[in-house]
């Protein structure tokens, strides 16, 4: 089997995040940046796949300098080959230009499976997975917590809202991965010092047959402003033992913020 | 030069969700500044007598792509309805709810039109005649605002956050077949499974009672679900208590859980760590039950209570039961 995975770099979770200057991006000066927690799931369903079927796992990631690092992560935890795809053009590219990227990279590839996270953390578009779907033209399976292949079939299970639901397709698909689908392995000393050693393919927009493609000219999306949320009113603590607490939190319920 | 919104509306099972009929409000309240009409699109097989609810949202016109193919979802056959329907009427913007369905749905469309799209947007700015969609990032962090450059552009909006406007008298609009050649479909959902124990979903609970490592164990679940039986609320969680297994992960409220924006979030035990807050700080109002004066949840919430939440909360359950019951 040949199986893609797609990781995408983002702030670790909990860094402090403030705006650049321009305030059309996040300054990401001192933030660490790491592998998008869903992808370690993609990554962890490519190799379980593999461990299973055979083949070759390959990790692509759209990003700048900050993306070698995710991808050599890929690397340590067992995925064979990384490419990582960086151009200046591609600064901001959004959901829909990441996945235009990712599908020139991809379509060639002969890939069964095309791994995705259900969501890059941070910017939490839930976009790039059923879009490069599209753009390759292959089915999809988006969300899911479960995933078996039999030969080129699968049947996937999804999260919707209050139910699972069942998906049965055919190979060559994309899969965007929750919580839930498997325990992402660590990388393994072994695994981290062998990373250090392999080559990581390096494509630009020329290689892809994309250049000029993502001129600033031709974005059909584009940040006008980030700001800061509004701050939340400072809110109250209730006085008094727990019976006086409760009965004025009634109370501010019912008459002041009338949400009961 | 393309104008009019088009709302795709979500129904499963017979049941329109009530996330699309704030979509639906949204782009009425809309529709002045974008010009055109606004057109609401359902799919399914046998949903006309469904479509017949739809007027009294004030859609000029509703579209029904009513068909066996249809009978269960499928993203391919729904992505065609889908860009048929947008292309039937050319319009400028596509709304839809932030839902599990649209996230599979809406991006695999926009690509086809190779249109963009904003998903979970929580409020609009206005510039002439163009939508501005703005949306929290980075756990609410920061709030960014989009401009497009395109004549058509895909949004999917945040349940919970608009409200839902509705016409008490009877309101009349075309409801008109929409014919759809689904092509190929590679992929389909074959079966859905109820999730157990869930009675109200938590991304469109308008009251969600959240417990988290301060509840001690997954025997005190009752607890809290007593509290929510008598509020109407559904049951949240952090993700400590998912990770140690007391509860299944469709509870968990937080970056890598459910997003929720009830009207009223009641924290019990919760610490208030920044992955949590990313999933439910839009709420509208905020209570925090928690024994740690200093738990950084105190600094969102509306009102806070130092003390055991396994003291206060059946005492606040006792005394709704005894408001209930009054009414
Ligand atoms: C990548 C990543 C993603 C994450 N995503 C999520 C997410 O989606 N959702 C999420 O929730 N977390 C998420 N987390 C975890 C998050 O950082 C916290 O660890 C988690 O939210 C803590 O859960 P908690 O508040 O239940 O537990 P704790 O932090 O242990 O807090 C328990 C609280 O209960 C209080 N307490 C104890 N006893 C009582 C009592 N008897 N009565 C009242 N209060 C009491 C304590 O004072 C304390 O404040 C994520 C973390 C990472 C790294
Ligand atoms: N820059 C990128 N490079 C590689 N994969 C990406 C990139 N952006 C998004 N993805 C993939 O698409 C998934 C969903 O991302 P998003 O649509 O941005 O929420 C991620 O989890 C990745 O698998």
């Amino acid at each position: 089997m040949k199986i893609a995975v797609c990781v995408k770099a983002v702030p670790d979770t909990d860094a402090k995040i403030a705006i650049a200057g321009d305030k059309k991006n996040i300054d990401f000066n001192g933030v660490r940046i790491i592998t998008s927690p869903y992808d370690e799931f993609a990554i962890e369903e490519a190799l379980k796949l593999k461990e299973k079927h055979g083949g070759e796992t390959t990790v692509f990631s759209v990003g700048g300098a900050e993306a070698t690092d995710v991808l050599r992560d890929s690397l340590a935890r067992g995925i064979d080959t990384a490419v990582h795809i960086n151009d200046e053009e591609f600064t901001n590219l959004g959901p829909l230009g990441t996945a235009k990227v990712l599908a020139a990279a991809l379509k060639d590839g002969g890939f069964d499976a095309i791994f995705c996270g259900q969501q890059g953390v941070g910017g939490d578009n839930n976009q790039v997975p059923a879009m490069l779907a599209e753009l390759l033209n292959v089915p999809q399976a988006t969300i899911i917590v479960k995933l078996e292949i039999d030969g080129a079939k699968f049947k996937a299970e999804r999260e919707i809202e209050g139910a699972h639901e069942f998906v049965e397709g055919s190979l060559p698909a994309v899969f965007s991965t929750q919580k839930g689908l498997n325990e992402p392995r660590y990388p393994s000393i072994k695994g981290v010092m062998a990373a250090r050693r392999k080559e990581i393919a390096v494509k630009n927009a020329e290689a892809l047959g994309v250049k000029g493609q993502f001129a600033a000219d031709n974005r059909k999306i584009k940040v006008k402003e980030m700001a800061l949320p509004k701050e939340r009113p400072v809110g109250r603590k209730l006085d008094g033992d727990a019976d006086a607490q409760v009965k004025q939190l009634l109370d501010l319920l019912r008459t002041e913020a009338r949400v009961i | 030069m393309a104008e009019g919104i088009l709302v795709f509306i979500e129904q499963r099972q017979g049941q329109i969700r009530k996330a699309s009929l704030e979509a639906l409000s949204e782009a009425y309240r809309q529709i002045g500044t974008v010009g055109g009409n606004v057109t609401a699109l359902i799919i399914g097989k046998d949903v006309k007598t469904l479509a017949g609810n739809l007027p009294k949202y004030h859609p000029h016109k509703v579209l029904v792509a009513d068909s066996g193919d249809f009978e269960n979802y499928s993203t391919e056959g729904y992505a065609a309805a889908l860009a048929e329907g947008i292309k039937s009427v050319s319009s400028k913007y596509v709304f839809a709810a932030n839902t599990n369905m649209s996230k599979d749905l809406i991006p695999r469309v926009a690509a086809r039109l190779d249109a963009p799209c904003v998903t979970d947007v929580t409020e609009f700015e206005v510039e002439g005649t163009n939508l501005l969609p703005k949306r929290p990032q980075y756990s609410g962090k920061t709030y960014t605002v989009f401009e497009f450059n395109s004549p058509l552009a895909f949004m999917t909006l945040r349940p919970n956050v608009f409200a839902i406007q509705e016409s008490s008298n009877n309101v009349n609009c075309p409801i008109e077949d929409l014919q759809v050649a689904t092509g190929d479909i590679r992929a389909k959902v074959t079966e859905t499974h109820a999730a157990s124990g869930s009675k109200i979903e938590l991304s469109e609970a308008s009251i969600i009672v959240s417990g988290g490592r301060g509840i001690k164990g997954p025997e005190n679940w009752p607890v809290l679900q007593s509290l929510c039986d008598e509020l109407g609320a559904a049951l949240g969680a952090s993700r400590a208590v998912v990770d140690a297994g007391w509860i299944d992960h469709q509870f968990q409220v937080g970056q890598t859980g459910k997003t929720v924006s009830p009207q009223l979030y009641i924290a019990c035990g919760i610490s208030g760590a920044i992955q949590h807050l990313a999933g439910m700080n839009s709420s509208k109002v905020i209570v925090a039950i928690n024994n740690n004066p200093e738990a950084e949840i105190f600094k969102h919430a509306t009102y806070g209570i130092v003390g055991d939440c396994l003291e206060i909360v059946p005492k606040l359950t006792e005394e709704i039961k005894k408001m209930n019951s009054n009414n």
